[in-house]
């Protein structure tokens, strides 16, 4: 193992240490639920950057995932029945799955666009998904919503099981995120993201590496909504396809930095608690909206590059500082 | 017949933005949000100084273009480097936020609509019962897009927006301030949501939240038309008027704009560039 993989492995368990300790030490159940969310946004933002971060396509359609996770898994269990308790987690590989292969066709045309144009269809898919989600009443109940079944957890604990399945999602979007960033796939994105004409050329399959990125970010995406509508166990189509939980997401990314591996939850961890915090204290969406914005702007504006890639950067100077003042260079040094 | 009479006012929506788009590559995700400001301004013209809300675009149109200039300079312009464009994407999409929140603080979330006392007579045409103000709005649209193509073609800040749009370098060796066109081609952008927003206010019930519902459709309508093109824009704009008008009629009015957003998705199967679009080279 080389040193860098020992160093990631290590950071990596203990991140998942201590978020697997947190439910138990912090048990309060307002504080488990700031950790569901901090989670579910941290998913979303990882599986975002997996996508988008990676590939330099924005992608504003994330919501219409996460909102076809919720319903997939509302209307299997309003028609089959996935069981109750924790079997449904156990079904939720297979929703997002299934919402994966059927997104991929959608998103072969939607590819044969660029940049900005890419954006745009995205963002269509996310009205179309919504108003498929108030028109086909037959299956979602339209603006009245669907009900899911309430787990018969135990009511002191009842937020971890939710919490420890946010987290499995969170670390298998790292996970995919750490095994990319080293293969040749990752490679191959980082070349579309710097020159897609170039890759081309170079005889890279850019659609297919692109695909494969995608039906990541989308099988992730819908995990998370299939967890958040058992969570809530009620969704209705503003609030699983919201346009404001995605553009969370974009915004933890952008805060923490894009396309590095900790970037996203960084920003997740910082940004979600200051929001939980706004609303308790702003109370009504209005003025949240209008703070959310303000936060939104500033990380934009002053930050474009995000905490990650801003801190590497500091420290990488500090550190030529002190080799350079205190040591004398050596021959190794010189060849280097 | 109805479709287009729509198609208008989002023809003059749409086509702000992309001449936005043309000239500095900046996709204004507020422009939905700036149309309903300007439909609130109108609406509180009305509703506190009785100000006829065709006789308010006057008023809103150069009011919305100085907030506009201003958006520009403040926020717009600081992004630079590679990735402009997609910051751009969310720096407006804050704004929007940004308006849509001021606005619920002030006018709360309830349903508003301008409605002068003429805004239920109806003409008939061969037949068909036509709302007068529908229109009124038709030609107040025709009659701001007219004066923009004549602004575009007939004036030196026209000649020098479309020299910028072909070919920014060559328009900035020839002389054109680049600064300055971007300057007030935002604004002529923000100006022509403003025009269209006093005019949508008398024709649909608003609230604060529905601007998503306009920049769902202003967008898919550039990218059908094209990005950066104006003409596209118009063409898109009346085409989907006339779609959703059918839809509406024959199969159910839920599935109108959906229908939209199909016939966009499968129209990039064939032309990933839209109608009159030039092929995207990477940006």
């Amino acid at each position: 193992m080389s040193r860098a993989t020992a160093a990631s492995v290590t950071r990596g368990g203990a991140f998942t240490a201590a978020a697997v300790a947190f439910p138990f030490v912090f048990q309060p159940a307002w504080i488990v639920n700031i950790g569901v969310l901090t989670l579910m946004y941290a998913a979303l933002a990882t599986a975002w950057n997996l996508f988008s971060g990676y590939t330099g396509y924005i992608t504003l359609g994330q919501a219409a995932f996460f909102g076809l996770g919720a319903y997939t898994l509302g209307i299997t269990f309003q028609h089959f029945g996935v069981g109750s308790g924790y079997n449904p987690f156990f079904a939720l590989p297979l929703v997002g799955a299934g919402v994966a292969i059927a997104s991929v066709p959608i998103a072969w045309i939607a590819l044969r666009t660029r940049q900005m144009t890419f954006a745009i269809v995205t963002l269509t898919l996310l009205f179309i998904v919504q108003q498929l989600a108030f028109n086909l009443h037959g299956l979602t109940k339209g603006s009245t919503g669907l009900m899911l079944p309430t787990p018969r957890f135990p009511i002191d604990s009842y937020d971890t099981p939710f919490y420890l399945a946010m987290l499995a999602i969170l670390l298998a979007g790292l996970a995919l995120s750490w095994a990319i960033l080293r293969s040749k796939l990752g490679l191959m994105l980082l070349a579309i993201r710097e020159d897609e004409e170039k890759a081309r050329g170079l005889g890279i399959r850019v659609t297919g590496a692109k695909l494969i990125a995608w039906s990541l970010m989308v099988w992730l995406s819908a995990m998370v909504g299939g967890v958040w509508a058992y969570y809530l166990t009620f969704i209705y189509p503003e609030s699983s396809v919201d346009p404001l939980v995605m553009i969370g997401a974009v915004l933890m990314t952008f805060l923490g930095g894009r396309g590095t591996l900790w970037g996203p939850t960084i920003g997740a961890l910082v940004l979600v608690p200051a929001q939980q915090y706004m609303i308790t204290r702003l109370g009504a969406s209005e003025l949240y909206l209008v703070g959310y914005s303000a936060v939104f702007m500033a990380v934009l504006l002053l930050l474009p590059r995000g905490i990650v890639p801003s801190l590497r950067d500091a420290l990488a100077a500090l550190r030529e500082r002190r080799r350079t003042h205190s040591k004398p260079i050596t021959h190794e040094e010189v060849r280097a | 017949m109805l479709g287009v009479l729509v198609g208008g006012i989002y023809a003059l929506m749409a086509s702000g933005l992309t001449l936005v788009f043309g000239i500095m590559k900046v996709i204004n995700v507020a422009q939905g949000a700036l149309v309903i400001l300007a439909a609130y301004l109108s609406y509180a013209l009305f509703s506190h100084l009785h100000i006829d809300p065709f006789l308010s675009i006057l008023v809103v149109t150069p009011a919305m273009f100085v907030l506009g200039v201003a958006v520009q300079v403040v926020f717009v312009r600081s992004l630079r480097g590679p990735d402009a464009t997609e910051l751009s994407l969310l720096v407006t999409w804050a704004l929007a936020l940004g308006i849509e929140g001021v606005l619920s603080v002030i006018f709360r979330t309830t349903y508003r609509v301008t409605s002068p006392s003429y805004a239920d007579n109806t003409w008939s045409f061969f037949g068909y019962q036509v709302g007068e103000v529908r229109v009124l709005a038709f030609c107040a649209s025709v009659v701001l897009l007219v004066l923009l193509s004549l602004l575009l073609t007939r004036t030196r800040f026209g000649r020098s927006v479309r020299a910028t749009v072909q070919n920014p370098t060559a328009a900035t060796l020839l002389g054109v301030d680049a600064n300055r066109v971007q300057v007030l081609g935002f604004g002529l952008g923000v100006s022509m949501a403003a025009a269209a927003g006093a005019v949508y206010g008398v024709i649909y019930p608003f609230n604060p939240g529905s601007h998503y519902d306009l920049i769902s459709r202003l967008l898919s309508i550039v990218v059908l038309g094209g990005l950066g093109s104006v003409g596209g824009a118009i063409f898109a704009a009346l085409g989907m008027g006339v779609i959703e008008a059918i839809v509406a009629v024959e199969i159910s009015p839920v599935w109108a704009s959906f229908s939209f957003f199909v016939v966009l998705i499968a129209f990039l199967l064939v032309r990933p560039q839209g109608v009159f679009g030039v092929r995207e080279r990477t940006l």
